[in-house]
């Protein structure tokens, strides 16, 4: 055991990086969240844009291009959860979880061509001096694209629901679709958009394990990471910045098991490896457990079946 | 466009014939999907659906249903109840595990006295490993409001590396020359759970699943935390007006699933399985929860479920080795079972009407125009 | 003629099994205010939903200011000129007064602005708000103003009041009847929809009356006598419930309530309430909704639990039993909500008789529900208290509001109850079952039973009711016989209105 070998400034520098897909897919739950639909099939919305990127990557040879197929498979895995949530008014859960089945099966089955392959290399910005600058440089300016707009994201996200109006009529919407109704707006229009999003989102995520964190495709390689996604936002009170937080948190914890593996830490691999699981948990209970805060930041309308019946 | 209308009373009649469409439906866009793939549409169809019943091999792959079926039914039994009340246990896979762990754990502390009484030991400690598993998402929503929806997925994954390490560890086969497994719990007397009629594939675990179908019909129909389970889903409110106490449901609805799943698990793991080995967990855990929403959360319904989608398995492997199918397809055919399976959801409690476009926020008419209370 | 703002004419829009309105003509004129009265179900909300663009009628025309009116959404028809105020569903409680108004506009100005517009708007006509406070924070009244201001902002030419007075005290209601006819003053039409009939009388000059989805009669409400508005209203005479004698005040209260509190996750709750009934006495609990009520309803039912000498049953503490021991004991409830909570809106009549009768009507043996014990309990129900049902496997969403109700307050009045508590037994009922609801309550209450009606309607509670209390923000008033109460002490007793008597008398001077 050597845990001398763990050095924080690249643990902090690969926290980052670990922490991208989660975040992209979590940003994306977020918003269908806001706008009142709980869409449990992130999972499976991953794993699509996991094979569609990497798909997409291996055709064209440019992973901007495999990010791009990856969105458009996430986002319309999502069109199927959003016509039989929102026009057939199936069970948000229900169909949430027959999405992810249907991902991982449709995942595995596409992706059965491109085992063993390798994907394009994603540009890296050259960001002259800031990423000469001691530690900063590494942590923070010498990353891929995607984490720099995963970054930008967040704050576009914030920005959106916050400060416009259109961000303000989807949280008027999730907050009581009732009410958004009476008062013309289209309820379902604005929500189908955001899970629209949302796909497109944890496609994005998906890609970003294909792509890059791994990088090439191997059957149920999101391994989770979709269901951690849900419990982040969870985590995050529905709250852009703090889901910023809530990522690293499981971004760290998912390296610093990887560092201690390799540091031979005398637990076995299969016992570390349940860690970010467990954390998962425990977080959950502990945010639950604040006197209802949690209740009250959840959107007033969330997983309830809208009917428009007047 | 089109215009859902509420029936004014939910038709019986369709809501047992959506399933039926549902499969219909599934076969006809498994058909479009295996011609995409470049095989035979009604070959594949054929193989998958005729040759396991009435196949020239059929006595052998008729066994193989039951014993596929088997974990399908006790497993999906034990969910829909808490599907029903609103508890969402889709961590079945996990507690299936557990139960097999522990099961076998007990079982294997006694190794190698024969006596009678260590199978029934092992069910139990079996069900009991499912139900404590259980136990942990279910205390945690009733103690802290924790969702457990989340927590029972994330023991999932805490139970298949679990799983690993104790094939690799504490329940590695000695005398195995170093490979990972258990020992074999088929060939010790003690344990073993074979097929009881033979040519029926008919094990104990096909007997606890018959059993299962019997009293959740009971319990469901007849008794009354049949009706707290229906009440609490319907009606949260009602079901707090008439006394009942949900964290109880949550409790009990999540104490059976895990239990019957631990059950499973141990009765698998004793039989067709045998061994505890790193590939144990099959997914029967969450094919499962598309078993008991195609049996309509109903246990005479989840009976015949579970047989036809044993027969997917069975018939998938058949196509897999002759039609060179891959083996996702399958998974990929179930998921679009349980898609059409609720997109038809709606014709049992709505029918459809057709309108001249209507203004995009022209809202649907209910039954009563006025005071939608 | 001429002069009117908004025309209608043959208005009609039936859904499957209903008329909701039949051949509907209206004519609404700038500057006035209209009334449109009808019992519940008669169609108001319909025809204004049309008018609001909410619903599109099968035939008939519509004008406003000469020319069509057939707006396809909410949007349409505020760009038109129309302006709504909803009785339920329109607010946004996690979101500011300034955002729940800007949902409301066409082109909402940045937040900063129309912060600024809100506090103008509320300012000139009356109507106090603070633009940043989350909207959850807020009483009814000031919630209703929330809904008026968000209106005015866009200078309606017509504005649409629906049943605006129902959750307002009698002093909050003259508050909003002086910025209506500021309105007024100031040329705008407003429709104005009610079943209250005193309150028409004294706002309103045209009154047009709906029975069944049709128009039955216009009047001048202001020469016309209530008595003969009531009657076009509900098209016979209405019958007035007998009363029993009243209670021997020596027999000892079977029903004590002491120092009961109760916390609400949405703020209000219970504070302290104190009161007692004895066998054969009605005591009526007034008060607007939202102060409480529900609180006490669950609090009583068992729903909630409380400190177990709170709630004494004939002198057992029985506030931290559960609801199944309180009915086994005689002390029985009728929530307010019938479908969702009495009732289970997909199960049949039988299993809704289940729901609450188990335990006193014995329809478990051995263990198992005795299906058909509980069936023959449901059918009596329906001979007993004449629930129009195609029999007892209907199921309660295929039963009329008012029939369900029949059937709710039927189902525990059959258990024999030592206490009934009921909440609004008769809301969004017609007026031949509201009179034979009360009737069965005053029977109840003549057969030896206490009976507790919480409501929001005064009249109601005046007529059947021996005592009268009032819940105001989670306190109850003391108890007092109803035979010879006024108004105004009636209105003091709820609460007054909420400090916004300053606000507005300074701006009454400008207005006369």
């Amino acid at each position: 055991m050597d845990l001398s070998a763990i050095s924080p400034a690249l643990l902090f520098a690969s926290l980052m990086v670990a922490s991208t897909p989660i975040l992209l897919a979590a940003l994306g739950e977020l918003v269908a969240e806001r706008a009142g639909v709980l869409n449990l099939g992130v999972e499976g919305m991953m794993i699509t844009g996991a094979v569609a990127g990497f798909a997409a990557a291996h055709a064209s040879g440019s992973a901007a291009l495999g990010f791009l197929g990856a969105a458009a498979g996430g986002a319309a895995l999502s069109a199927l959860f959003a016509v039989l949530v929102l026009w057939l008014r199936a069970n948000q859960v229900a169909t949430g979880l027959a999405l992810t089945l249907f991902g991982l099966g449709f995942a595995a089955l596409v992706g059965q061509g491109y085992v063993g392959l390798r994907a394009p290399p994603v540009p890296r910005p050259e960001i002259p001096l800031l990423r000469d600058i001691p530690v900063l440089g590494p942590v923070l300016f010498r990353h891929d694209l995607v984490v720099y707009l995963a970054l930008g994201l967040v704050a576009g996200v914030w920005w959106f629901l916050h400060r416009t109006g259109a961000g303000l009529r989807l949280r008027a919407v999730g907050e009581n679709h009732d009410a958004a109704h009476a008062l013309g707006h289209d309820v379902r229009r604005i929500r189908l958009l955001a899970v629209l999003f949302g796909g497109a989102c944890a496609g994005l995520g998906g890609a970003y394990l294909s792509l890059v964190r791994v990088p090439q495709w191997t059957e149920g390689l999101t391994a989770g990471a979709g269901w951690i996604a849900l419990a982040i936002v969870v985590f995050a009170s529905w709250r852009p910045w703090r889901l910023l937080l809530g990522a690293w948190l499981f971004g760290g914890l998912t390296v610093l098991q990887l560092n201690l593996q390799a540091a031979r830490v005398p637990v076995p691999v299969e016992l570390l490896s349940t860690a970010p699981y467990l954390v998962t948990i425990l977080v959950l209970v502990v945010i639950s457990s604040g006197r209802g805060r949690a209740a009250l930041a959840a959107p007033g309308s969330l997983g309830q079946p809208f009917h428009a019946s007047r | 466009m089109i215009v859902w209308e509420r029936r004014p009373a939910p038709s019986r009649a369709l809501a047992w014939a959506t399933p039926v469409l549902a499969v219909a439906l599934t076969v006809l866009a498994g058909g479009v999907l295996f011609a995409l793939l470049g095989k035979d549409p009604v070959l594949a169809i054929r193989t998958i659906f005729w040759e396991p019943l009435f196949g020239p091999f059929a006595g052998y792959l008729r066994g193989q249903i039951a014993i596929k079926a088997a974990p399908l039914i006790l497993i999906a039994v034990g969910l829909s109840f808490g599907f029903r009340a609103g508890v969402w246990n889709i961590g079945a896979e996990g507690q299936y595990i557990v139960g097999a762990l522990c099961g076998a754990a007990a079982g294997l502390a006694l190794w190698p006295a024969e006596t009678r009484w260590i199978f029934p030991l092992m069910v139990l400690a079996g069900t009991l490993g499912g139900l404590v598993w259980a136990m942990i998402p279910a205390l945690l929503r009733v103690r802290f409001g924790t969702n457990e929806i989340l927590v029972s997925l994330m023991l999932v994954y805490v139970a298949s590396n679990l799983l690993a390490w104790a094939a690799l560890g504490p329940l590695r086969n000695p005398e195995g020359l170093g490979f990972p497994g258990s020992r074999n719990l088929r060939q010790w007397a003690s344990s073993a759970n074979l097929e009881l009629v033979p040519g029926t594939g008919l094990h104990w675990g096909g007997v606890a699943a018959l059993g299962a179908v019997a009293a959740g019909w009971v319990l469901l129909a007849r008794h009354p935390f049949g009706f707290a389970v229906r009440l609490m889903g319907q009606a949260p409110r009602a079901a707090a007006f008439a006394g009942v106490a949900p964290s109880r449901v949550v409790v009990l609805c999540m104490a059976l699933s895990g239990g019957l799943a631990g059950a499973a698990g141990l009765f698998e793991v004793t039989g067709p399985a045998g061994q505890v080995s790193i590939d144990f967990a099959a997914g029967y855990g969450f094919t499962a929860i598309i078993v008991a929403f195609l049996g309509r959360l109903h246990p005479g319904g989840i009976l015949l479920a579970g047989l036809l989608m044993a027969l997917t398995y069975v018939g998938g492997e058949m196509a897999q080795q002759r039609l060179n199918l891959p083996a996702a397809a399958i998974s990929l055919f179930q998921g679009m079972l349980l898609f059409f399976l609720l997109a038809t959801d709606l014709l049992a409690t709505h029918r459809p009407r057709w309108r001249r476009a209507a203004p995009s926020a022209s809202p649907l008419p209910a039954a009563a125009p006025e005071e939608a209370r | 003629m001429t002069d009117a703002l908004l025309t209608i004419r043959g208005l009609t829009k039936t859904y499957p099994g209903v008329v909701a309105n039949a051949d509907v003509s209206l004519d609404v004129r700038a500057a006035s205010v209209h009334a449109l009265l009808g019992e519940n179900g008669a169609g108001k909300s319909t025809l204004v939903k049309a008018i609001y663009g909410l619903v599109r009628p099968d035939r008939g025309t519509m004008t406003l200011a000469g020319r069509p009116h057939a707006p396809s959404s909410p949007r349409e028809a505020r760009a038109a000129g129309i302006g709504m105020v909803f009785q339920h569903f329109s607010l946004f409680e996690a979101l500011s007064v300034a955002e729940n108004v800007a949902l409301g506009m066409e082109d909402p100005p940045p937040l900063r602005d129309l912060g600024a517009r809100i506090r103008d708007v509320s300012r000139e006509y009356g109507l106090p708000l603070d633009p940043g406070r989350p909207v959850r924070d807020l009483s009814a009244g000031e919630r209703q103003r929330v809904e008026i201001v968000r209106c005015l902002l866009g200078r309606p030419r017509l504005l649409i009041m629906d049943e605006p007075t129902s959750v307002l005290t009698p002093q909050e209601v003259a508050i909003l009847f002086a910025t209506l006819r500021q309105l007024r003053a100031e040329g705008v039409a407003i429709l104005y929809i009610s079943h209250k009939l005193e309150e028409i009388r004294a706002l309103c000059e045209e009154a047009t009356i709906l029975r069944a989805g049709r128009v039955v009669a216009t009047c001048d409400p202001r020469e016309t006598p209530a008595r003969r508005m009531a009657e076009m209203m509900v098209g016979g005479s209405l019958r007035i419930p007998a009363r029993a004698a009243p209670a021997p005040a020596e027999s000892p209260p079977v029903l004590e309530v002491e120092g009961l509190s109760l916390a609400s996750p949405r703020g209000g709750g219970l504070r302290d309430v104190s009161f007692a009934v004895r066998a054969g006495e009605v005591l009526g609990i007034g008060g607007v909704a939202g102060n409480g009520q529900e609180e006490l309803l669950l609090a009583l039912s068992g729903e909630r639990r409380t400190a177990p000498g709170a709630i004494r049953l004939r002198g057992e503490a029985v506030g931290a039993l559960d609801p199944s021991a309180r009915r086994a004991r005689g002390l029985l409830c009728a929530p307010e909500e019938r479908n969702g909570h009495a009732a289970a809106a997909d199960m049949t009549l039988t299993e809704n008789a289940f729901l609450s009768a188990r335990v006193r009507a014995g329809l478990v043996r051995r263990g198992f529900v005795d299906w058909a014990a509980a069936r023959r309990f449901a059918e009596g129900v329906i001979r007993a208290f004449d629930v129009r049902a195609p029999g007892p496997e209907a199921t309660a969403r295929q039963l009329s509001g008012g029939n369900l109700q029949k059937f709710v307050i039927g189902r525990e009045i059959l258990q024999k109850p030592d206490v009934l508590v009921v909440a609004q037994p008769t809301w969004g009922v017609d007026a031949a079952a509201a009179a034979a609801i009360r009737q069965a309550l005053l029977d109840l209450a003549a057969g030896g039973a206490a009976v507790v009606v919480v409501s929001q309607d005064l009249d109601e509670l005046m007529e059947i009711a021996d005592r009268f209390a009032a819940l105001n923000e989670g306190r109850l008033s003391p108890a007092r016989p109803v035979a010879g109460l006024s108004v105004e002490e009636i209105g003091l007793m709820l609460g007054g209105a909420h400090g916004m008597e300053v606000a507005h008398s300074r701006h009454a001077g400008a207005a006369a």
